[in-house]
């Protein structure tokens, strides 16, 4: 220890290093303020940071598509979209196995909505092919059915495909008086069935399970949906493969008659069935909207929030007609500065003003700046609504003093010119209170010492004066500028088509359409827009010349 | 004492100012300032002396009366076009310039060439040592360096007249008196001619060349320091001027001179009759500390003495301070020199004290 001392750290009285004994000492204290404000934190952390942690991920997170369609997602994997066609039975298949269960659970609607964001129409072939779903196979049931009437009983395919230990379990659980499917054990499958039946056993452990939890039915008395024959019947139909006699058991038997007999069964290509539903299926552009969006997360939601669109060939512009983004952004931005800055040109002289009076008539003034404050921003928007529109009373007063014409009236609401004026009326506060308190502290004898030392009233203003403003400045543009991005009540009230600001899109997306994952898009882009701009000021003017006194 | 009036430099010509309309701050000023005197303003605070100084800067306007600098009358003439240096009492250097651009910004609204600019910048900083520092903000300065270069900025346009609004008040004493120093050297050397602000009279006596003492907005003296100090016109200069010892009494006779006073306990004293004018009138004696005399062969042997009783003895290094109680006041205070000779009186010690005549003045009872 004692040789440490020379180069090693300082150490206290006690011997430890002195930095591990400050830390010590300031311990409790640090852990008091930490309790102090852990409630805020708590608070903060709840319903600030965690809410928009969440929209940021829902700008990326697409994991509806894979998690409703999972075999579809598989067997998508590796299909060519480059043809023109739409995919192959077997791809179908999987898509019916994953829709009929959709369907069962009432997701399919949802995926529809999803997969709608990127190609309208696809919503309502969701929600008409999911009505019609659970008969595709049909045409097999009837002729499994007409060979053998055990394929229409539960039990068949329980015995068949169920694992004897969990038949067994199930009976006991039955036995001890349990009809609560939902504390059931759940359906297992057969050891090796698996490979031998693999998309019957797929298709009806499925079914068995969703029986069980959605419906509170017990397997065994219920006969299973119309695709799951179909399974098994492209099981069976696939020939050579099937190894019956692995099964080992009665049902073998029945199988192994059932497969002879398959091949002379009439068969229906899955395409028509999906055609017959809706012609749009044969639309090769609506499997690759399903392949592009298959998986987890996505950046469609960004690009859609720039006018791109992601297509399986790779990132392309969006039709022209359907631009609307960017012109947003840009408009959102364009308007706020323009109400920065005549926040800035108003609210300077007002400021001025209010620092330099004496300190009654300048309390008495504050107020009077403050007073908007007290009334309801939807009253102060509206009022300039009642001013501003073409028969509102500047119109009328023009008009009167015959400065303008009663037939060539001004459009001054419901467009940029309305939204910049009530915007700015709204936000002024923003700018005086900083630039106030900033002038506050700015004491007379600055201007005086230059004036001594011979600078003209605009000289020992523009020189002395202002320069030592530029913190307040600072600080209300930043705030008018951040307020103003994105505000949201006033461009919706006054602001008409063309006055409108990218909040309102993003309103619109969050209450209108239900595109949230859009609108945490747009939202994020905000977000990195302000942060983009604020880290430039920094490097501009520099965030230590930001004071709000 | 109007030496200067002949060349009067700066002039008040019964000059007034109210801020409210109902109470005047300045009364009646009149005051002539020569061509390259140092001159200060001092008072208590309220007493009206940084209102002058504001009316001559041109912040204030008079309310009656003229200012004239150099014969013109400068009442209409804004503060910018009066040529007058000015020291702040917080310096007022701006924070967002560094110092040398603070140095070249009367240069610079006077339209002087970038080269003489930083020429005139250098000599200037030169002149008050701080040649290494032009490139500093004012915050990156310690208190005196600030003031030195708020001097530096007062003189680098050259003025002939520089005002100075309690520059010191913010250092602390060590400082202080070496920028006292400092100042009247430059103030000298450049004879330029300076109005001083401050309520430290130290500061006054030891800087100036007259000091003009305001109470209550007028001047109560005008006068050199030592003439201040030693011949105080009335009780309020006494009394704010030096530490006093005042004794109220009332005037027995007037002769050659010399007044005979009465103090309140019956005890008689001799004093320089100031502003008292018959006998009967009340009047507040005044004594300096450092002239009471403890040894009665220094003093003539016709001086009345006074009984005082030893109340407290501090040992202050350079002088004792004793307190005693005469004629029923028991602040009175006498300084005596650290000598080997010197007596220590001790508390409770009964001693006769005296002075010379002249050394006590017989001021005006408040």
């Amino acid at each position: 220890m004692s040789e440490a001392t020379d180069t090693g750290p300082m150490l206290a009285a006690d011997g430890r290093p002195l930095k591990q004994s400050l830390k010590r000492a300031l311990r409790a204290q640090k852990l008091r303020a930490l309790m102090l404000i852990a409630p805020l934190l708590l608070f903060v952390l709840i319903t600030f940071i965690a809410p928009i942690a969440d929209m940021l991920f829902r700008s990326v997170e697409n994991q509806i598509v894979s998690q409703t369609l999972p075999r579809t997602a598989q067997a998508l994997e590796d299909w060519d979209s480059t043809g023109g066609d739409m995919p192959p039975d077997d791809i179908l298949a999987a898509f019916t196995y994953d829709l009929v269960a959709a369907a069962e659970r009432k997701d399919h609607t949802r995926l529809g909505t999803r997969l709608n964001y990127e190609m309208t129409g696809i919503s309502s072939l969701f929600r008409k092919t999911g009505r019609r779903v659970d008969d595709f196979g049909e045409i097999y049931r009837d002729q499994f059915v007409d060979l053998d009437p055990a394929w229409e009983k539960g039990e068949t395919w329980v015995t068949l495909l169920g694992d004897p230990e969990w038949i067994d379990e199930y009976a006991a659980w039955k036995a001890a008086g349990g009809d609560n499917e939902a504390g059931a054990p759940l359906f297992r499958l057969k050891d090796g069935i698996a490979q031998v039946l693999p998309e019957t056993s797929d298709a009806y452990a499925q079914f068995a399970r969703i029986a069980q939890v959605e419906n509170n039915d017990d397997p065994s008395g219920e006969e299973p949906w119309a695709p799951v024959y179909l399974a098994l019947y492209r099981d069976l139909a696939q020939g050579g493969g099937i190894d019956v006699a692995s099964l080992g058991l009665a049902e073998s038997a029945l199988v192994e008659t059932t497969a002879k007999e398959v091949t002379r069964f009439e068969a229906v290509p899955l395409r028509s069935l999906y055609t017959d539903v809706e012609d749009d299926w044969a639309d090769p552009e609506v499997w690759k909207t399903v392949k592009t969006f298959l998986p987890e997360y996505t950046p469609g939601y960004f690009l859609s929030a720039v006018d791109l669109q992601k297509t399986p060939d790779g990132i392309s512009a969006k039709p022209e007609n359907q631009q609307l983004y960017i012109l947003l952004f840009e408009r959102t931005l364009f308007m706020s500065l323009v109400i920065m800055g005549s926040c800035v040109l108003l609210g300077y002289p007002i400021a001025y003003l209010l620092s330099n009076l004496p300190m009654r008539t300048s309390n008495v003034l504050l107020i009077l700046v403050l007073l908007p404050f007290w009334t309801s921003l939807l009253v102060r928007t509206s009022a300039w609504k009642v001013l501003l529109q073409q028969q509102g009373v500047i119109n009328d007063v023009l008009v009167w003093a015959g400065i303008v014409a009663d037939d060539a009236r001004l459009v001054m609401i419901n467009n940029q010119f309305g939204t910049i004026v009530a915007m700015t009326h709204i936000l002024l506060p923003f700018m005086i209170l900083p630039l106030y308190s900033v002038m506050k502290t700015i004491p007379p004898s600055y201007v005086r010492a230059a004036k001594s030392l011979g600078a003209s009233n605009w000289t020992a203003f523009w020189r002395v004066y202002f320069p030592q403003s530029v913190p307040g400045i600072g600080a209300g543009c930043i705030l008018v500028f951040i307020l103003a991005i994105g505000y949201y009540i006033t461009p919706e009230l006054v602001g008409g088509t063309t006055g409108t600001f990218i909040s309102n899109r993003i309103a619109y997306h969050i209450s209108s359409s239900l595109n949230w994952g859009l609108a945490a898009a747009l939202g994020t882009i905000l977000l990195a827009v302000v942060l983009i701009l604020y880290w430039l000021y920094d490097r501009l003017v520099g965030i230590d010349n930001v004071s709000l006194g | 004492m109007n030496s200067a009036a002949n060349d009067a430099f700066v002039v008040f010509d019964r000059v007034q100012k109210s801020y409210d309309g109902e109470t005047l701050v300045v009364k009646d000023l009149n005051l002539s300032i020569g061509k390259g005197e140092f001159l200060t303003m001092l008072g208590p605070s309220g007493s009206g002396k940084t209102t002058c100084l504001m009316m001559l800067a041109g912040f204030e306007t008079a309310t009656h009366g003229d200012i004239l600098l150099d014969g013109e009358p400068i009442n209409n003439i804004p503060p910018h076009k009066r040529g007058i240096g000015m020291v702040f009492q917080n310096y007022a250097l701006f924070p967002h310039m560094t110092v040398a651009e603070n140095l070249a910004f009367p240069l610079e609204v006077r339209n002087i060439g970038k080269s003489a600019r930083e020429e005139k910048v250098r000599r200037a900083l030169e002149m008050v040592q701080m040649g290494a520092f032009g490139g500093r903000r004012p915050a990156q300065l310690s208190g005196g360096q600030q003031q030195r270069i708020a001097l530096a900025r007062a003189l680098v346009f050259e003025p002939e007249l520089v005002l100075m609004d309690e520059p010191l008040g913010a250092l602390d004493k060590q400082l202080r008196e070496h920028m006292q120093f400092e100042i009247t050297r430059l103030a000298h050397n450049l004879g330029i001619t300076t109005v001083y602000v401050t309520h430290d009279q130290t500061e006054a006596l030891t800087m100036s060349d007259r000091v003009a003492v305001f109470d209550d907005g007028r001047i109560q003296q005008l006068a050199a320091p030592d003439i201040l100090y030693e011949q105080p016109e009335n009780s309020f200069v006494a009394q704010f001027i030096g530490e006093n010892n005042t004794l109220l009494g009332t005037v027995k006779e007037i002769k050659d001179d010399v007044a005979l006073v009465e103090l309140d306990d019956g005890e008689l004293i001799d004093a320089k009759p100031v502003n008292v004018s018959k006998p009967g009138d009340r009047t507040l004696v005044s004594i300096r500390p450092e002239r009471v005399e403890i040894s009665k062969d220094r003093l003539s042997p016709d001086a009345h003495l006074v009984h005082a009783e030893v109340l407290e003895f501090i040992y202050m290094g350079d002088i004792y301070r004793t307190r005693l109680r005469v004629a029923g006041n028991e602040d009175f205070v006498i300084k005596t020199r650290n000598a080997p000779d010197q007596r220590r009186l001790k508390p409770g010690e009964h001693i006769e004290i005296g002075w010379m005549p002249q050394d006590c003045r017989a001021l005006d009872a408040p």
